[in-house]
Protein backbone atom coordinates (compact mmCIF):
# COMPACT_ATOMS: atom_id res chain seq x y z
CA UNK A 1 0.00 0.00 0.00
CA UNK A 2 1.27 3.44 -0.88
CA UNK A 3 1.28 6.22 1.64
CA UNK A 4 -1.37 8.23 -0.15
CA UNK A 5 -3.62 5.16 -0.40
CA UNK A 6 -3.96 4.82 3.37
CA UNK A 7 -7.71 5.08 3.90
CA UNK A 8 -9.08 8.10 5.73
CA UNK A 9 -12.74 7.20 6.23
CA UNK A 10 -14.01 8.58 9.53
CA UNK A 11 -15.10 5.68 11.76
CA UNK A 12 -15.90 5.12 15.41
CA UNK A 13 -12.26 4.71 16.40
CA UNK A 14 -11.35 7.83 14.45
CA UNK A 15 -13.23 9.92 17.01
CA UNK A 16 -10.89 8.74 19.76
CA UNK A 17 -7.57 8.06 18.08
CA UNK A 18 -5.94 7.54 14.73
CA UNK A 19 -4.29 4.27 13.84
CA UNK A 20 -0.72 3.77 12.71
CA UNK A 21 -0.42 2.11 9.29
CA UNK A 22 2.70 0.96 7.51
CA UNK A 23 2.87 2.14 3.92
CA UNK A 24 5.48 2.88 1.27
CA UNK A 25 6.63 6.33 0.21
CA UNK A 26 7.53 7.47 -3.35
CA UNK A 27 10.79 5.52 -3.39
CA UNK A 28 9.14 2.32 -2.12
CA UNK A 29 10.58 2.66 1.38
CA UNK A 30 8.31 1.87 4.32
CA UNK A 31 7.16 4.62 6.67
CA UNK A 32 4.17 5.05 8.94
CA UNK A 33 1.05 7.03 8.25
CA UNK A 34 -1.92 7.77 10.49
CA UNK A 35 -5.29 6.51 9.34
CA UNK A 36 -8.70 7.76 10.45
CA UNK A 37 -10.37 4.48 9.63
CA UNK A 38 -11.49 2.40 6.71
CA UNK A 39 -15.03 2.05 5.41
CA UNK A 40 -14.61 -1.71 4.92
CA UNK A 41 -13.71 -2.15 8.60
CA UNK A 42 -16.48 0.09 9.81
CA UNK A 43 -18.88 -2.00 7.75
CA UNK A 44 -17.68 -5.22 9.33
CA UNK A 45 -18.08 -3.74 12.79
CA UNK A 46 -21.59 -2.50 11.95
CA UNK A 47 -22.57 -5.98 10.81
CA UNK A 48 -21.31 -7.44 14.08
CA UNK A 49 -23.31 -4.90 16.13
CA UNK A 50 -26.45 -5.45 14.08
CA UNK A 51 -26.13 -9.15 14.79
CA UNK A 52 -25.75 -8.41 18.50
CA UNK A 53 -28.82 -6.15 18.47
CA UNK A 54 -30.84 -8.94 16.84
CA UNK A 55 -29.60 -11.47 19.36
CA UNK A 56 -30.49 -9.17 22.26
CA UNK A 57 -33.98 -8.61 20.89
CA UNK A 58 -34.46 -12.35 20.36
CA UNK A 59 -33.25 -13.04 23.90
CA UNK A 60 -35.65 -10.47 25.33
CA UNK A 61 -38.56 -12.04 23.50
CA UNK A 62 -37.54 -15.45 24.74
CA UNK A 63 -37.42 -14.24 28.33
CA UNK A 64 -40.84 -12.61 28.03
CA UNK A 65 -42.21 -15.89 26.66
CA UNK A 66 -40.82 -17.56 29.80
CA UNK A 67 -38.55 -19.77 27.73
CA UNK A 68 -35.40 -18.48 29.39
CA UNK A 69 -34.52 -16.62 32.54
CA UNK A 70 -33.61 -12.90 32.46
CA UNK A 71 -29.95 -13.94 32.63
CA UNK A 72 -30.04 -14.74 28.91
CA UNK A 73 -31.09 -11.20 28.06
CA UNK A 74 -28.38 -9.57 30.16
CA UNK A 75 -25.80 -12.07 28.94
CA UNK A 76 -26.45 -11.13 25.31
CA UNK A 77 -26.61 -7.45 26.21
CA UNK A 78 -23.16 -7.63 27.80
CA UNK A 79 -21.82 -9.73 24.88
CA UNK A 80 -21.06 -12.57 27.27
CA UNK A 81 -21.29 -16.29 26.79
CA UNK A 82 -21.73 -18.85 29.54
CA UNK A 83 -17.97 -19.14 30.05
CA UNK A 84 -17.41 -15.41 30.49
CA UNK A 85 -20.41 -15.06 32.82
CA UNK A 86 -19.26 -18.01 34.88
CA UNK A 87 -15.82 -16.42 35.12
CA UNK A 88 -17.11 -13.08 36.38
CA UNK A 89 -19.72 -14.46 38.79
CA UNK A 90 -17.63 -17.30 40.14
CA UNK A 91 -20.34 -19.87 39.43
CA UNK A 92 -19.56 -23.03 37.52
CA UNK A 93 -20.62 -23.13 33.88
CA UNK A 94 -23.17 -25.86 34.58
CA UNK A 95 -24.67 -23.71 37.31
CA UNK A 96 -25.05 -20.76 34.96
CA UNK A 97 -26.66 -23.01 32.36
CA UNK A 98 -29.08 -24.23 35.00
CA UNK A 99 -29.87 -20.70 36.12
CA UNK A 100 -30.85 -19.90 32.55
CA UNK A 101 -34.01 -21.95 33.11
CA UNK A 102 -36.86 -19.73 34.38
CA UNK A 103 -38.05 -22.28 36.94
CA UNK A 104 -34.61 -22.51 38.52
CA UNK A 105 -33.97 -18.78 38.30
CA UNK A 106 -37.17 -17.90 40.16
CA UNK A 107 -35.97 -19.91 43.16
CA UNK A 108 -32.49 -18.36 43.35
CA UNK A 109 -31.50 -16.83 46.66
CA UNK A 110 -31.10 -13.07 47.03
CA UNK A 111 -27.34 -13.54 47.42
CA UNK A 112 -26.95 -15.38 44.15
CA UNK A 113 -29.11 -12.84 42.36
CA UNK A 114 -26.91 -10.08 43.76
CA UNK A 115 -23.86 -11.75 42.29
CA UNK A 116 -25.42 -11.68 38.86
CA UNK A 117 -26.78 -8.16 39.29
CA UNK A 118 -23.34 -6.90 40.27
CA UNK A 119 -21.71 -8.34 37.15
CA UNK A 120 -24.43 -6.93 34.91
CA UNK A 121 -24.25 -3.60 36.77
CA UNK A 122 -27.99 -3.45 37.48
CA UNK A 123 -30.06 -3.78 40.65
CA UNK A 124 -31.71 -7.06 41.56
CA UNK A 125 -35.08 -5.49 40.80
CA UNK A 126 -33.92 -4.51 37.32
CA UNK A 127 -32.57 -7.98 36.81
CA UNK A 128 -36.06 -9.36 37.18
CA UNK A 129 -37.83 -6.66 35.22
CA UNK A 130 -35.26 -6.43 32.35
CA UNK A 131 -34.71 -2.76 33.01
CA UNK A 132 -31.58 -1.30 31.50
CA UNK A 133 -30.11 2.10 32.23
CA UNK A 134 -28.24 3.00 29.09
CA UNK A 135 -26.06 5.60 30.79
CA UNK A 136 -24.28 2.96 32.87
CA UNK A 137 -21.59 1.25 30.90
CA UNK B 1 5.99 7.91 41.57
CA UNK B 2 6.50 8.66 37.95
CA UNK B 3 9.01 7.16 35.60
CA UNK B 4 10.46 9.13 32.73
CA UNK B 5 8.59 7.52 29.91
CA UNK B 6 8.01 8.35 26.29
CA UNK B 7 4.70 7.22 24.82
CA UNK B 8 5.05 5.55 21.41
CA UNK B 9 2.11 4.81 19.17
CA UNK B 10 2.29 1.58 17.22
CA UNK B 11 0.22 -0.37 14.71
CA UNK B 12 -0.09 -3.36 17.01
CA UNK B 13 -0.30 -3.42 20.79
CA UNK B 14 2.26 -6.08 21.57
CA UNK B 15 4.88 -4.69 19.17
CA UNK B 16 4.30 -1.29 20.69
CA UNK B 17 4.68 -2.55 24.24
CA UNK B 18 7.88 -4.37 23.29
CA UNK B 19 9.39 -1.31 21.62
CA UNK B 20 8.39 1.04 24.44
CA UNK B 21 9.56 -1.18 27.27
CA UNK B 22 12.91 -1.77 25.55
CA UNK B 23 13.35 1.96 24.85
CA UNK B 24 12.63 2.63 28.47
CA UNK B 25 15.60 0.53 29.55
CA UNK B 26 17.88 2.12 26.99
CA UNK B 27 17.58 -0.24 24.00
CA UNK B 28 17.02 2.24 21.19
CA UNK B 29 17.61 0.09 18.13
CA UNK B 30 14.48 -2.03 18.17
CA UNK B 31 11.72 -0.55 16.01
CA UNK B 32 8.23 -1.93 15.64
CA UNK B 33 8.95 -3.89 12.43
CA UNK B 34 12.15 -5.30 13.92
CA UNK B 35 10.32 -6.47 17.04
CA UNK B 36 7.62 -8.04 14.88
CA UNK B 37 10.13 -9.82 12.63
CA UNK B 38 12.55 -10.98 15.32
CA UNK B 39 9.54 -12.19 17.31
CA UNK B 40 8.29 -14.08 14.19
CA UNK B 41 4.92 -12.40 14.49
CA UNK B 42 3.44 -13.30 11.11
CA UNK B 43 1.08 -16.24 11.18
CA UNK B 44 -2.27 -17.52 10.07
CA UNK B 45 -4.64 -20.04 11.52
CA UNK B 46 -8.30 -20.90 11.23
CA UNK B 47 -9.76 -23.17 13.86
CA UNK B 48 -13.13 -24.32 12.56
CA UNK B 49 -14.38 -25.80 15.82
CA UNK B 50 -13.53 -22.84 18.02
CA UNK B 51 -16.00 -19.96 18.15
CA UNK B 52 -15.21 -16.37 19.04
CA UNK B 53 -18.25 -14.16 19.66
CA UNK B 54 -20.30 -16.88 17.96
CA UNK B 55 -18.25 -16.59 14.76
CA UNK B 56 -15.25 -18.45 13.38
CA UNK B 57 -11.85 -18.09 15.03
CA UNK B 58 -9.01 -16.72 12.92
CA UNK B 59 -5.61 -15.49 13.98
CA UNK B 60 -3.19 -13.53 11.86
CA UNK B 61 -0.34 -13.47 14.33
CA UNK B 62 1.41 -15.73 16.82
CA UNK B 63 0.14 -16.44 20.31
CA UNK B 64 -0.06 -13.30 22.45
CA UNK B 65 3.06 -12.77 24.52
CA UNK B 66 5.44 -14.53 22.14
CA UNK B 67 6.62 -11.46 20.24
CA UNK B 68 7.85 -9.81 23.43
CA UNK B 69 9.34 -13.02 24.77
CA UNK B 70 11.22 -13.93 21.60
CA UNK B 71 12.54 -10.44 20.93
CA UNK B 72 13.90 -10.14 24.47
CA UNK B 73 15.41 -13.60 24.31
CA UNK B 74 17.12 -12.85 21.00
CA UNK B 75 18.70 -9.78 22.59
CA UNK B 76 19.67 -11.64 25.75
CA UNK B 77 17.48 -9.48 27.99
CA UNK B 78 15.97 -11.11 31.05
CA UNK B 79 12.21 -10.81 31.36
CA UNK B 80 10.23 -11.04 34.56
CA UNK B 81 6.67 -12.24 34.08
CA UNK B 82 4.07 -12.88 36.74
CA UNK B 83 0.45 -13.91 37.07
CA UNK B 84 -1.68 -13.62 40.17
CA UNK B 85 -4.45 -15.41 41.90
CA UNK B 86 -5.29 -12.56 44.25
CA UNK B 87 -6.18 -9.07 43.08
CA UNK B 88 -4.64 -7.25 46.05
CA UNK B 89 -1.32 -9.04 45.52
CA UNK B 90 -1.42 -8.13 41.82
CA UNK B 91 -1.82 -4.47 42.65
CA UNK B 92 0.80 -4.60 45.38
CA UNK B 93 3.32 -6.15 43.02
CA UNK B 94 2.58 -3.56 40.34
CA UNK B 95 3.04 -0.71 42.83
CA UNK B 96 6.33 -2.21 44.00
CA UNK B 97 7.57 -2.43 40.39
CA UNK B 98 6.67 1.20 39.75
CA UNK B 99 8.42 2.21 42.99
CA UNK B 100 11.50 0.38 41.79
CA UNK B 101 11.38 2.40 38.56
CA UNK B 102 10.17 -0.27 36.15
CA UNK B 103 7.54 0.53 33.56
CA UNK B 104 5.44 -2.61 33.33
CA UNK B 105 3.53 -4.30 30.51
CA UNK B 106 0.12 -5.68 31.42
CA UNK B 107 -2.15 -8.09 29.57
CA UNK B 108 -5.72 -6.81 29.80
CA UNK B 109 -9.21 -7.43 28.51
CA UNK B 110 -10.71 -4.60 26.46
CA UNK B 111 -14.37 -4.97 27.48
CA UNK B 112 -14.07 -2.71 30.51
CA UNK B 113 -11.34 -0.43 29.14
CA UNK B 114 -12.95 3.00 29.61
CA UNK B 115 -10.99 5.00 27.04
CA UNK B 116 -11.80 2.56 24.22
CA UNK B 117 -14.76 3.48 22.02
CA UNK B 118 -17.79 1.43 22.95
CA UNK B 119 -17.97 -0.14 19.49
CA UNK B 120 -14.66 -1.88 20.06
CA UNK B 121 -15.35 -3.27 23.49
CA UNK B 122 -15.74 -7.01 23.12
CA UNK B 123 -14.60 -9.68 25.55
CA UNK B 124 -11.17 -9.80 23.98
CA UNK B 125 -8.41 -10.50 26.47
CA UNK B 126 -5.14 -10.32 24.56
CA UNK B 127 -4.62 -6.57 24.60
CA UNK B 128 -1.43 -5.12 26.04
CA UNK B 129 -0.65 -1.79 27.63
CA UNK B 130 2.06 -0.23 29.75
CA UNK B 131 1.67 1.20 33.24
CA UNK B 132 4.43 3.71 33.89
CA UNK B 133 3.43 5.51 37.03
CA UNK B 134 0.82 6.45 39.57
CA UNK B 135 -0.38 9.96 40.20
CA UNK B 136 -2.93 10.84 42.90
CA UNK B 137 -4.29 7.32 42.99
CA UNK B 138 -4.61 6.99 39.22
CA UNK B 139 -2.35 4.80 37.11
CA UNK B 140 -0.59 6.41 34.17
CA UNK B 141 -1.17 4.20 31.18
CA UNK B 142 0.52 4.15 27.80
CA UNK B 143 -1.61 2.17 25.37
CA UNK B 144 0.37 1.72 22.14
CA UNK B 145 -2.62 1.92 19.84
CA UNK B 146 -3.75 5.28 21.26
CA UNK B 147 -2.24 8.57 20.14
CA UNK B 148 -1.84 9.83 23.70
CA UNK B 149 -1.28 8.29 27.13
CA UNK B 150 -4.28 7.96 29.43
CA UNK B 151 -5.01 7.20 33.07
CA UNK B 152 -7.01 4.50 34.86
CA UNK B 153 -8.30 4.35 38.43
CA UNK B 154 -7.21 1.47 40.66
CA UNK B 155 -10.58 -0.17 40.23
CA UNK B 156 -10.60 0.22 36.45
CA UNK B 157 -7.12 -1.23 36.06
CA UNK B 158 -7.91 -4.13 38.37
CA UNK B 159 -11.04 -4.91 36.39
CA UNK B 160 -9.27 -5.09 33.03
CA UNK B 161 -6.32 -7.01 34.48
CA UNK B 162 -8.70 -9.59 35.87
CA UNK B 163 -10.99 -9.84 32.86
CA UNK B 164 -12.51 -13.29 32.47
CA UNK B 165 -13.18 -15.61 29.57
CA UNK B 166 -10.90 -17.06 26.89
CA UNK B 167 -7.20 -16.17 27.43
CA UNK B 168 -8.03 -14.55 30.79
CA UNK B 169 -5.03 -12.40 31.72
CA UNK B 170 -5.10 -13.29 35.44
CA UNK B 171 -3.31 -10.05 36.25
CA UNK B 172 -0.35 -10.95 34.08
CA UNK B 173 2.42 -8.38 34.03
CA UNK B 174 5.90 -8.46 32.53
CA UNK B 175 8.93 -6.25 32.18
CA UNK B 176 12.54 -6.47 31.05
CA UNK B 177 14.75 -6.43 34.11
CA UNK B 178 17.72 -4.41 32.88
CA UNK B 179 19.04 -3.00 29.64
CA UNK B 180 22.41 -3.72 28.11
CA UNK B 181 24.31 -2.54 25.07
CA UNK B 182 22.93 -4.18 21.94
CA UNK B 183 25.36 -4.85 19.11
CA UNK B 184 24.40 -5.02 15.44
CA UNK B 185 25.71 -8.56 15.50
CA UNK B 186 23.06 -9.52 18.04
CA UNK B 187 20.31 -7.95 15.93
CA UNK B 188 21.57 -9.76 12.82
CA UNK B 189 21.37 -13.06 14.66
CA UNK B 190 17.89 -12.17 15.88
CA UNK B 191 16.76 -11.37 12.35
CA UNK B 192 18.07 -14.64 11.01
CA UNK B 193 16.47 -16.63 13.81
CA UNK B 194 13.21 -14.70 13.49
CA UNK B 195 12.95 -15.34 9.77
CA UNK B 196 13.74 -19.03 9.99
CA UNK B 197 11.22 -19.50 12.81
CA UNK B 198 8.63 -17.71 10.71
CA UNK B 199 9.37 -20.00 7.77
CA UNK B 200 8.74 -22.95 10.06
CA UNK B 201 5.45 -21.51 11.33
CA UNK B 202 4.09 -20.66 7.91
CA UNK B 203 5.34 -23.61 5.84
CA UNK B 204 6.05 -26.56 8.07
CA UNK B 205 3.35 -26.92 10.70
CA UNK B 206 1.64 -30.23 9.98
CA UNK B 207 -2.09 -30.26 9.38
CA UNK B 208 -4.31 -28.07 7.22
CA UNK B 209 -5.28 -25.24 9.57
CA UNK B 210 -2.06 -23.35 10.27
CA UNK B 211 0.29 -21.28 8.16
CA UNK B 212 0.06 -21.09 4.38
CA UNK B 213 -2.03 -24.25 4.21
CA UNK B 214 -4.43 -22.61 6.68
CA UNK B 215 -5.00 -19.74 4.26
CA UNK B 216 -5.63 -22.20 1.44
CA UNK B 217 -7.98 -24.20 3.66
CA UNK B 218 -9.94 -21.06 4.57
CA UNK B 219 -10.18 -20.09 0.90
CA UNK B 220 -11.65 -23.47 -0.02
CA UNK B 221 -14.02 -23.36 2.94
CA UNK B 222 -15.33 -19.90 2.05
CA UNK B 223 -16.47 -21.16 -1.34
CA UNK B 224 -18.77 -23.59 0.45
CA UNK B 225 -20.12 -21.17 3.05
CA UNK B 226 -22.94 -19.83 0.91
CA UNK B 227 -24.51 -23.22 0.40
CA UNK B 228 -23.74 -24.68 3.79
CA UNK B 229 -24.95 -21.86 6.03
CA UNK B 230 -26.93 -19.43 3.91
CA UNK B 231 -26.12 -15.94 2.73
CA UNK B 232 -26.76 -14.13 6.01
CA UNK B 233 -24.64 -16.35 8.23
CA UNK B 234 -21.88 -16.48 5.60
CA UNK B 235 -21.90 -12.68 5.56
CA UNK B 236 -21.48 -12.63 9.34
CA UNK B 237 -18.58 -15.04 9.08
CA UNK B 238 -16.88 -12.91 6.45
CA UNK B 239 -17.40 -9.79 8.56
CA UNK B 240 -15.70 -11.62 11.39
CA UNK B 241 -12.80 -12.51 9.07
CA UNK B 242 -12.39 -8.87 8.10
CA UNK B 243 -12.57 -7.70 11.71
CA UNK B 244 -9.95 -10.21 12.75
CA UNK B 245 -7.89 -9.20 9.74
CA UNK B 246 -7.98 -5.45 9.88
CA UNK B 247 -9.00 -4.37 13.36
CA UNK B 248 -6.69 -2.91 15.93
CA UNK B 249 -4.74 -5.52 17.81
CA UNK B 250 -4.93 -8.01 14.95
CA UNK B 251 -4.57 -6.84 11.38
CA UNK B 252 -3.83 -9.42 8.67
CA UNK B 253 -3.24 -7.02 5.80
CA UNK B 254 -1.53 -4.65 8.21
CA UNK B 255 0.73 -7.40 9.51
CA UNK B 256 1.91 -8.17 5.97
CA UNK B 257 2.94 -4.55 5.58
CA UNK B 258 4.76 -4.59 8.91
CA UNK B 259 6.57 -7.73 7.81
CA UNK B 260 7.51 -6.07 4.52
CA UNK B 261 8.85 -3.12 6.52
CA UNK B 262 10.78 -5.56 8.69
CA UNK B 263 12.46 -7.11 5.65
CA UNK B 264 13.51 -3.65 4.48
CA UNK B 265 15.02 -2.91 7.86
CA UNK B 266 16.62 -6.34 7.90
CA UNK B 267 18.28 -5.44 4.60
CA UNK B 268 20.08 -2.59 6.33
CA UNK B 269 21.66 -5.13 8.68
CA UNK B 270 22.16 -8.01 6.23
CA UNK B 271 22.42 -6.65 2.68
CA UNK B 272 20.99 -9.44 0.58
CA UNK B 273 18.89 -8.43 -2.42
CA UNK B 274 16.46 -11.27 -1.77
CA UNK B 275 15.21 -9.47 1.33
CA UNK B 276 14.21 -6.43 -0.73
CA UNK B 277 12.50 -8.54 -3.39
CA UNK B 278 10.52 -10.49 -0.83
CA UNK B 279 9.65 -7.29 0.99
CA UNK B 280 7.94 -6.18 -2.22
CA UNK B 281 6.03 -9.44 -2.48
CA UNK B 282 4.77 -9.07 1.09
CA UNK B 283 3.54 -5.62 0.15
CA UNK B 284 1.64 -7.30 -2.69
CA UNK B 285 0.30 -9.88 -0.28
CA UNK B 286 -0.91 -7.12 2.06
CA UNK B 287 -2.61 -5.42 -0.89
CA UNK B 288 -4.29 -8.70 -1.81
CA UNK B 289 -5.60 -9.17 1.74
CA UNK B 290 -7.14 -5.74 1.47
CA UNK B 291 -8.68 -6.51 -1.92
CA UNK B 292 -10.15 -9.63 -0.36
CA UNK B 293 -11.54 -7.53 2.49
CA UNK B 294 -13.23 -5.21 -0.02
CA UNK B 295 -14.77 -8.26 -1.71
CA UNK B 296 -15.98 -9.55 1.68
CA UNK B 297 -17.44 -6.12 2.45
CA UNK B 298 -19.41 -6.33 -0.79
CA UNK B 299 -20.93 -9.56 0.47
CA UNK B 300 -21.77 -8.56 4.03
CA UNK B 301 -23.16 -5.24 2.93
CA UNK B 302 -25.41 -7.01 0.44
CA UNK B 303 -23.88 -5.54 -2.72
CA UNK B 304 -22.64 -8.96 -3.83
CA UNK B 305 -24.00 -12.38 -2.98
CA UNK B 306 -23.85 -14.88 -5.82
CA UNK B 307 -21.85 -18.08 -5.67
CA UNK B 308 -19.42 -16.51 -8.16
CA UNK B 309 -18.70 -13.77 -5.61
CA UNK B 310 -17.89 -16.34 -2.95
CA UNK B 311 -15.69 -18.23 -5.41
CA UNK B 312 -13.86 -15.01 -6.17
CA UNK B 313 -13.39 -14.41 -2.42
CA UNK B 314 -12.00 -17.91 -1.96
CA UNK B 315 -9.71 -17.48 -4.97
CA UNK B 316 -8.20 -14.34 -3.46
CA UNK B 317 -7.18 -16.37 -0.43
CA UNK B 318 -5.77 -19.16 -2.59
CA UNK B 319 -3.74 -16.56 -4.46
CA UNK B 320 -2.45 -15.12 -1.19
CA UNK B 321 -1.53 -18.59 0.05
CA UNK B 322 0.49 -19.26 -3.09
CA UNK B 323 2.21 -15.87 -2.95
CA UNK B 324 3.17 -16.21 0.72
CA UNK B 325 4.36 -19.75 0.13
CA UNK B 326 6.68 -18.57 -2.65
CA UNK B 327 7.90 -15.71 -0.46
CA UNK B 328 8.81 -17.91 2.48
CA UNK B 329 10.42 -20.48 0.18
CA UNK B 330 12.60 -17.74 -1.25
CA UNK B 331 13.49 -16.58 2.27
CA UNK B 332 14.44 -20.11 3.22
CA UNK B 333 16.98 -20.21 0.38
CA UNK B 334 18.98 -17.25 1.66
CA UNK B 335 22.55 -18.18 2.50
CA UNK B 336 23.34 -16.28 5.65
CA UNK B 337 26.84 -14.99 6.18
CA UNK B 338 26.40 -14.82 9.94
Amino acid sequence: MKKEEVPQDPGSLGKVTKEVCYATDESGKYTTELSQGWEVKTGALDVAWQDIAERVAAARAKVLRQEASPLLYFMELKLMDVGVLAGYTGFWKWQVRRHLRPAVFSKLSERKLRRYAEVFEVSVGDLNSLNVHEDRV
Amino acid sequence: MKIEFEHIQAAHCENGVTVSLLKNIGVQKITEPLAFGIGSGLFFTYIPLLKVNKGPAFAFRTMPGLIFKRTCRALGITVRRKRFRRKDKAQGYLDACLDAGHAVGCQVGVYYLPYFPKEYRFHFNAHNLIVYGKDQGRYLVSDPIMENPSTLSEHELERVRFARGVLAPRGQLYYPVAGKPITDELIRKGIRKGISRNIRDMLHIPGPIAGVSGIRFTGRRIKKWRNSMGLKQAGLYLAQLVRMQEEIGTGGGGFRYIYAAFLQEAYAYCPDEVLMEISASFTRSGDLWRTAAVQAAGIYKGRLGSQADFDQMGDYLLEIAELEKQSFMALSKITWTI
